[in-house]
């Protein structure tokens, strides 16, 4: 499993994935290969996944921490915290100064994992936003 | 300090943003390298266990096979005394004996191979959850060092492609307005399909002579005929 295999089993799918959603990859060179998947209709809030020795790691970058109401800091951290259990697969944190919504996934994961685990994460990451607007600028 | 600690501390002192490693490269490939030598010793170690298991197992046949031996050699004894043949019955008793200490030596072996096979399956087993501890505490470096070189990777591509990074707010706002437009295009091809089916539904009616009919050519004539009258 790396980035590539993934970008030839989504791109294959097309309009057919179980999921209902047309993913679109691009692979970003660097130190670390990652691939920019976007998803049809969902453009801005592409998906950044990297392959690590034992792990896929999926991330959707949420917002930049200037984007947070200086007064609602706390209250969005303590929401967040709430709501990591509750929502599924994935997990809240920060790179830098950028909020985000990621999954790990094992790197023994099938296909089928990766889509799911994609087509969810997408779906968080819409919802995350909207619900928590109130503490955006 | 503990691995978590380090990475903690290494984040919030920015090393991520000096690009700076979280733990130095050479540290990283001295911790790799212990893993190594690790599993290397779990190998022998396994290796060893083998072997002990082995001689364990040889010990064990040998005690059987002396324990037969000595019952069967009690036996004579006993034939040789009910004889009467004394000399005879001290003779075997004499074998006996040897036996006896045969076993002894034996059991001893077993007894010794028996308390290293165990003291090997335990080192084997503290080996297994030391190499797996190291390894799960190496992943979080390589890990952590991963994202920060992806995000690196990510921010150079945005940077270079000139794309401007969205706030969270805009980017909800034009999905959402995709999604809307997106659910009045199903709406209207809804809309489009039972109108479709309306209009059937009078061709029907039509076809069967209910409802308003079409101005044919012949009800014309009788209208105009009727007119002229």
């Amino acid at each position: 499993m790396n980035i590539h295999t993934i970008a030839d089993h989504l791109n294959s799918l097309a309009d057919n994935s179980d999921t209902g959603m047309s993913f679109d990859c691009q692979p970003i060179s660097g130190e670390v290969d990652v691939l920019q998947i976007s998803i049809l209709e969902r453009e801005e809030l592409p998906i950044f996944v990297s392959v690590t020795e034992d792990q896929i790691i999926c991330i959707s970058y949420l917002w930049d921490v200037d984007e947070v109401k200086p007064d609602c800091i706390n209250d969005m951290h303590e929401s967040m915290l709430e709501m990591n259990i509750p929502m599924p697969l994935s997990s809240f944190s920060k790179i830098g100064d950028k909020y985000v919504v990621f999954g790990a996934l094992s790197i023994n994961s099938s296909f089928a994992d990766v889509e799911h685990e994609l087509a969810v994460l997408s779906n968080n990451a819409i919802e995350v936003i909207d619900d928590m607007s109130d503490f955006l600028l | 300090m503990s691995i978590f600690k380090k990475i903690m501390t290494a984040i919030r002192g920015g090393a991520s943003e000096a690009g700076e490693a979280i733990i130095d490269a050479n540290a990283t490939r001295i911790f790799e390298q212990e893993i190594r030598d690790a599993e290397n010793h779990l190998t022998k170690a396994k290796r060893d266990l083998t072997g002990v298991m082995a001689e364990q197992m040889a010990a064990k046949r040998e005690i059987d096979r002396l324990t037969r031996e000595i019952t069967e050699h009690e036996g004579y004894v006993a034939q040789a005394l009910e004889k009467g043949d004394e000399t005879l019955a001290l003779a075997i008793a004499e074998k006996i004996a040897n036996l006896e200490a045969s076993l002894a030596d034996q059991q001893q072996a077993h007894d010794s191979f028996s308390g290293s096979a165990e003291r090997l399956k335990e080192l084997v087993k503290k080996s297994e959850r030391q190499v797996a501890e190291h390894k799960r505490q190496l992943s979080m470096v390589k890990t952590t060092e991963s994202v920060q070189k992806a995000t690196s990777a990510i921010t150079d591509n945005f940077t270079s492609s000139n794309s401007k990074l969205l706030s969270a707010k805009d980017s909800l706002e034009r999905i959402k307005a995709k999604q809307q437009k997106f659910d009045d295009k199903m709406k209207a091809g809804e809309l489009l399909e039972s109108e479709n089916s309306d209009t059937s539904l009078q061709a029907q009616l039509k076809a069967a002579g209910i409802g308003s009919q079409d101005n044919s050519a012949n009800s014309v004539l009788e209208r105009l005929k009727a007119k002229q009258k």
